[in-house]
């Protein structure tokens, strides 16, 4: 397992939640695609800490503990903004989220 | 090797011997399949023996006889209970998700048979000796709520879903509690590894052992994790979601023949798998209570706790009334959230002071008067005495 | 052996992931999100770092599946149909040319770098009491920080959903 191809396997899966993020019309589905990004970028960093000089210290791996943290509390937050969107307008379709009023 | 040692290791000699009967080529294959056979074959056995000891210990408590028409004792019910599944027609609802539905016990039978590797049964005998055991064994459990919520999700049945969503919400809110006070027993320890962990505990003072439940903060710590581990099996009195009198089963509803049965299974094996985890986080795991009692083998003693543990489990849902959603709720965060937090600064405290009756007087008070103030604050108003008429 | 485990599970993940972004129904999408979420966390412990994948296995396959799931139950429409969003091919296209560009950019970054084709060093291990010591001694500042942003953000998640008090 070299280290070019654990890259693009993050670049991929980058590139899928980047796509879930853009073509997809449900606003979960959109925050779907941003963990999917995290997770990518997680996975870089776990591949540059295995192939790297100087594997015993651990940075990537606190590195990637801390973002795992971050990730869920923005889900969290982010679910609830949804979820209080959804009380007003009805509807989780990002088309017709169209108004600033309210 | 003296006898006791022998007997002790009975089973780790036979699985070496076994393993050099092969040829060299097979040894790797045979070494890693053959406790995962061993294991695959008793805990379905103990699960059987328990349906019976269960309905039994049940009726009794209830006034009754229990199962007593099959065989000597109702000894062959679960014998009769699985022809039965396996021969009662499988339904599937026409508007359900086959495919969602047929996965939910699959996935839930095999993430439970997962959490049985890190669980030391004896002295030598676990199955993957990983160095984070612990973690391994709350992050493959915590995906048994994504196989009830599947189970309930696919059936397309309201009933279902809110069964479903009811077992989800109160797995995740005990899920908290359960790790606090786990926790507890790691930090002492020092080391996320079980064989560790019951290494730690195996050792003995004059004939008294270490441990961990005889000390205050791991009393506090073990009935914690105790409770949350009955609402995490949805067991009495936590089993809303699959009672049978509110919601018919819950989310089970759509279930029928071996579907059901493989759910009845996960669900006997989930509470093994997390008793097991408790024993060996607080109860010392394969080790004998006193230091005179160490010639008995260490796997029986382990069966001994276990089956001391089901026994107790079994007369708490003779015993208790089930709670309501809300009450359930109430009492994950109101109750056991701060009080397995305050067990875990107990158990810091415990570290940090030094050995000696006044660490104990501290512990024991700092964990006892929290439980008697919270106790009296979480209740919702007075409880008044019962007041009968009588038809005059 | 050390090509071939963590190839598995990186197949898993993209296939959960290309799974996620093509299903129509959302409760499919977010179980096959939790396949992509273990699948990577397969990858990390296969590569050497088992704490970080057992880590990611409970929190995001165990939490932010669990609570993508929830959401979904508690948005759904009125009508079941409306679930199947349509969306107008020009759209359709230019976001897709816009993945493609950006997967096109990133593998030629990563392809024409040197010194990325070399075989992987011995495998550290990955002690845990040495990550806790690390994580105690060098990095306690992200430590407090995550834990005040944890805080924070659990108070704004349930005070953004709590329903507003009736007059």
């Amino acid at each position: 397992m070299t280290l070019d191809i654990l890259l693009l396997v993050s670049a991929a899966l980058f590139t899928l939640g980047l796509a879930s993020s853009l073509l997809r019309r449900n606003a979960i589905l959109v925050l779907v695609g941003i963990e999917l990004m995290l997770n990518a970028a997680n996975l870089n960093f776990i591949a540059f800490w295995r192939f790297s000089a100087h594997p015993e210290a651990f940075t990537g791996i606190l590195f990637v503990l801390f973002s795992i943290a971050l990730a869920a509390a923005e889900a969290a937050v982010g679910l609830a903004l949804i979820i209080s969107i959804h009380r007003f307008y009805k509807t989780s379709n990002v088309d017709r989220i169209d108004r600033m009023k309210g | 090797m003296t006898p006791v040692q022998i007997a002790d290791q009975i089973f780790v000699l036979i699985d070496h011997w076994l393993i050099d009967q092969c040829p060299t080529i097979f040894q790797p294959i045979v070494a890693a399949i053959l406790p995962v056979v061993v294991i695959l074959g008793l805990f379905p056995a103990l699960f059987a023996f328990t349906t019976v000891l269960e309905r039994k210990g049940l009726g009794r408590i209830q006034n009754r006889m229990g199962p007593n028409r099959t065989g000597p004792l109702g000894l062959l019910q679960p014998v009769a209970d699985g022809i039965k599944s396996l021969t009662k027609e499988d339904t599937v609802p026409r508007a359900a998700d086959k495919i969602v539905n047929f996965l939910a016990p699959v996935v839930l039978v095999i993430i439970v048979f997962l959490t049985f590797a890190v669980v030391p049964v004896g002295r030598n005998m676990v199955l993957a000796n990983l160095d984070s055991g612990v973690l391994y064994f709350f992050a493959v459990g915590a995906a048994t709520e994504l196989a009830v919520f599947m189970a309930g999700w696919s059936s397309r049945n309201k009933y279902a879903l809110l069964g479903a969503m009811r077992a989800v919400a109160q797995m995740i809110s005990y899920e908290v509690p359960l790790l606090l006070s786990a926790t507890c027993a790691v930090m002492i320890a020092g080391a996320l590894s079980t064989t560790t962990i019951v290494e730690q505990q195996a050792r003995y003072t004059g004939i008294w052992p270490h441990w961990y439940v005889f000390t205050p903060w791991g009393f506090g710590a073990f009935i914690l994790f105790m409770i949350a581990a009955l609402a995490e099996s949805n067991r009495s009195p936590f089993d809303l979601p699959e009672g049978e009198s509110e919601i018919i089963a819950g989310y089970l509803i759509e279930y029928s023949g071996f579907k059901f049965a493989l759910f009845f299974l996960g669900e006997y094996l989930g509470m093994f798998a997390i008793s097991g985890m408790g024993i060996t986080l607080f109860l010392g795991g394969w080790s004998a209570p006193f230091s005179f009692l160490t010639w008995i083998p260490s796997y029986l003693w382990f069966f001994a706790k276990l089956f001391a543990i089901i026994a107790v489990f079994i007369w708490i849902r003779g015993t208790l009334p089930r709670l309501r959603t809300d009450q359930l709720m109430n009492f994950a965060w109101k109750f056991m959230l701060p009080m397995s937090l305050i067990v875990l600064v107990d158990t810091g405290l415990w570290r940090w002071l030094t050995p000696g009756a006044a660490r104990w007087t501290i512990t024991s008070l700092v964990v006892i008067i929290p439980y008697i103030v919270l106790g009296r604050a979480a209740g919702s108003g007075k409880i008044e005495k019962r007041s009968y008429r009588y038809a005059t | 052996m050390t090509f071939a485990l963590p190839a598995i599970f990186a197949i898993l993940t993209l296939a959960g992931a290309v799974a996620a972004l093509v299903l129509r129904n959302l409760v499919h999408c977010a179980l096959s999100l939790v396949f992509a979420f273990a699948g990577l966390g397969g990858v990390y412990i296969s590569l050497g770092a088992q704490f970080a994948g057992l880590a990611q296995v409970l929190v995001y396959a165990g939490g932010v599946a669990i609570l993508i799931v929830f959401a979904v139950l508690l948005v759904r429409e009125r009508d079941e149909k409306q679930d199947h969003t349509t969306i107008r091919w020009g759209n359709l296209l230019s976001g897709i040319a816009v993945s493609t560009l950006v997967f096109i950019a990133l593998a030629r970054c990563i392809l024409s770098s040197t010194g990325l084709h070399n075989a992987a060093p011995t495998a550290p291990v990955a002690e845990i009491r040495e990550i806790g010591t690390m994580m105690m001694s060098v990095d306690i500042l992200p430590l407090e920080i995550i834990g005040v942003l944890l805080t924070a953000s659990m108070l704004g998640a349930v005070i953004i959903a709590l329903k507003e008090a009736r007059r």
